[in-house]
């Protein structure tokens, strides 16, 4: 700008400078936030899952736990809480044998497209309920779907459910069937099983109130 | 729309051919919105043939494809305008166009063809990558960035050689952004959370930072087309948008990071960046209004009559500086702080809120500069709306409008119902899900919906047959004059 402006607030040179420093500013904040949120949300060990101790993010074996929600009073919300080994289709998953099922069940919610129908972690399309705790959800610890479905624990009546969604109709609204294998069924329930383990500051909140309102107890046991 | 007999760069008619795309992938997003919306209410329609899932993917990807369609059009149109010079490898960039098309048929016909596939990582690379918004297989993916790469080439060096002015300037850094954060979204990992952590990065960073500012640009250049404004002016509004609009658009990102497994200080930086993000569409509200006053203020003071020389582009750009203030910003702000996001997070408010936002804020702008390309390729001097002009713009409004109403009031009650009595589980989604007001609302946002498709089929035949009535009129009057 060789022309000289009257006030600094119609200077052209002014805006295009400011624009660039905010600019700038703003984009250093994010990746210096990203590098300590990438530090908080990695996976954590097989390890930090033996000696109790929380990561916002556990590992894979996580499946080998028995997982709550409950609220926590000093965060003011529900938090997931890893309790006593418990085994998962009936046996523990060694470190390896967890991660390679949580590997498949995360390709293969992402092959069935999932998200276009469900959300995760509350992300993706409204027209089936959210998953992001769904292994909590009362509708598997109540007896009802293991009714129907005829299976003895949750975790087969959920894998049951997946390879035959439409032959068990629990509302007009219906999944369908998505041509999920038994292979494919076990890993999703593992997925499921993982994401309601990851602390997301509280989201949903009060889940499944109702529940717990009707059973006068804890939703998840 | 057919012609573009009187465009002198090969640019311009490129664009052309990018704004027709666009059109027919508008009309296919809408085709999709309807079924999907159909089956909110009748839960059988197409059940086990053309899920609901098949149906919002394709919905939802042509959207973004039209818009990208849309804005590289843009681009191209305006290129030889700001620059004074021809796109530098235009052959090139007319390879890319075809095979950006072949590549996006391919795409659709196996969304809607194959839908679904086995659990390995062949779905993923051919069939979709089941991430909302960006599912497109990966061989995709790698053709997209071979094809934006071309595009950029184009620009870039067709700035570098020619004038380079703000708003070209504004547009090379962004459009730099724009691709780039593309990048972000190509990984797999079996870390749901860091999978949203960065797939945000593409989705928040492109649609309420990069695309927010390529707006701006085009605002900016429409005016100067449209109104004859004064470009120091309109610069001078380009750089305070642009300010405003990274200093609160890229730290927004935080208000999609409250429930995602991402630490609790996101709390904090997302309600306080977010609730700024609608400042800068209010200024971007006063900009174009300021001007469009201005201009038609010196007219009339000159006598020289109106200023505007193309109202149905006007029009649309008038109606983007109210849609993108109105749905981005207020149906935005309605749930963006954590308090309340906590209950309405993966609601219908954000249905709401993303119908208003994408066409106030994007549709709205591009089919102004659709209209911008049909007067240059016919070269007409003084586009005036026709009669279906006015209809489409009418309709689609008032239907856009319409399901955002019904959506808010679906999404009122399921935040009511679902999340804050019952707490969010599958029954008490069911609850909210089978109760009057959401069946009412949905069955409004259909009724809305089909106003909306009217209102597109008045705009696509406007936009096919506008350039020819009028430059047929505009020759007769000369003729007549010259006579007389």
């Amino acid at each position: 700008m060789s022309k000289k402006s009257a006030s600094v607030w119609t200077s052209i040179r002014f805006w295009r400078r400011s624009a660039a420093w905010v600019t700038g500013t703003a984009t250093v904040l994010l990746i210096w936030l990203t590098f300590n949120t990438m530090g908080q949300i990695s996976m954590g060990s097989d390890e930090d899952l033996a000696k109790g101790i929380k990561k916002r993010i556990p590992a894979a074996s996580v499946i080998n736990y028995h997982i709550d929600y409950v609220m926590d009073d000093k965060r003011g919300h529900e938090v997931p809480v890893i309790g006593e080994k418990e085994p998962f289709f009936g046996k523990e998953w060694s470190n390896e044998e967890a991660a390679a099922l949580l590997h498949h069940g995360k390709l293969t919610v992402q092959a069935k497209n999932c998200m276009d129908c469900h959300t995760l972690l509350g992300n993706g399309a409204y027209f089936a309920p959210d998953l992001t705790k769904a292994w909590l959800d009362p509708k598997w610890n109540d007896g009802t779907m293991t009714g129907i479905t005829g299976k003895e624990s949750k975790e087969e009546a959920m894998a049951e459910f997946l390879m035959h969604p439409s032959q068990y109709p629990t509302h007009a609204r219906m999944m369908p069937n998505l041509g999920i294998t038994k292979d494919e069924a076990i890993a999703v329930v593992a997925f499921l099983k993982h994401m309601s383990a990851i602390d997301t500051n509280g989201f949903p909140r009060n889940f499944s109130q109702n529940a717990k309102r009707l059973a006068g107890g804890t939703h998840a046991h | 729309m057919l012609t573009s007999a009187h465009l002198k760069y090969e640019s311009q008619k490129l664009a052309m051919n990018y704004f027709r795309v666009a059109l027919v992938l508008f009309g296919a997003q809408l085709l999709m919105g309807l079924i999907a919306a159909i089956q909110f209410l009748y839960p059988g329609f197409l059940f086990e043939l053309f899920d609901f899932n098949v149906a919002r993917m394709v919905h939802i990807n042509a959207l973004v494809v039209w818009m990208l369609y849309a804005m590289i059009g843009s681009v191209y149109y305006m290129i030889p305008d700001e620059t004074g010079e021809e796109a530098v490898a235009i052959g090139l960039g007319k390879l890319a166009f075809w095979v950006l098309t072949a590549a996006v048929t391919v795409v659709v016909l196996v969304y809607i063809f194959i839908q679904v596939g086995p659990g390995n990582e062949s779905t993923i690379w051919f069939i979709n990558e089941g991430r909302e918004y960006i599912e497109a297989p990966r061989w995709a993916d790698i053709g997209i960035v071979v094809v934006v790469l071309i595009f950029y080439w184009n620009v870039f060096a067709t700035f570098m050689k020619g004038k380079k002015t703000g708003i070209m300037t504004v547009m090379v850094a962004d459009l730099f952004a724009l691709a780039g954060l593309y990048l972000c979204g190509m990984f797999f990992t079996d870390n749901i959370s860091m999978d949203q952590y960065w797939w945000w990065w593409v989705i928040h960073l492109w649609v309420e930072a990069t695309w927010e500012v390529f707006v701006g640009s085009l605002a900016a250049y429409g005016l100067i087309k449209i109104l004859g404004a004064k470009r120091e002016i309109v610069e001078m509004w380009l750089w305070i948008e642009v300010l405003m609009l990274f200093g609160s658009g890229i730290l927004g990102l935080g208000h999609h990071y409250f429930w995602i497994g991402t630490p609790e200080y996101w709390w904090e930086i997302g309600a306080l960046f977010s609730a700024l993000e609608p400042v800068p569409l209010v200024a971007m509200f006063v900009h174009v209004l300021y001007d469009w006053g201005k201009e038609q203020g010196h007219c009339e003071a000159g006598q020289t009559g109106h200023a505007v020389n193309n109202t149905p582009a006007m029009g649309w750009i008038a109606l983007n500086a109210f849609g993108n203030f109105l749905g981005a910003g207020i149906w935005g702000f309605f749930h963006t702080l954590p308090q309340v996001n906590i209950y309405t997070h993966g609601t219908q408010f954000t249905a709401a809120h993303g119908h208003l936002a994408f066409f106030g804020a994007y549709a709205t702008i591009l089919i102004g500069m659709m209209y911008l390309g049909v007067q240059g390729s016919y070269g007409i001097k003084k586009m005036t709306m026709t009669f279906k002009s006015k209809m489409a713009i009418v309709l689609v409004t008032f239907g856009v409008l319409g399901m955002t109403v019904a959506l808010t009031i679906a999404g009122y009650e399921q935040v009511l119902v679902e999340r804050a009595d019952l707490g969010g589980g599958w029954d008490a989604y069911f609850v909210a899900q089978e109760l009057p007001w959401m069946l009412q609302a949905q069955a409004w946002r259909l009724v809305m919906g089909l106003v909306t498709f009217i209102g597109f089929v008045y705009l696509a035949w406007d936009l096919l047959t506008i350039g020819a009535v009028e430059s047929a009129e505009e020759k007769s009057e000369a003729v007549a004059a010259a006579a007389a």
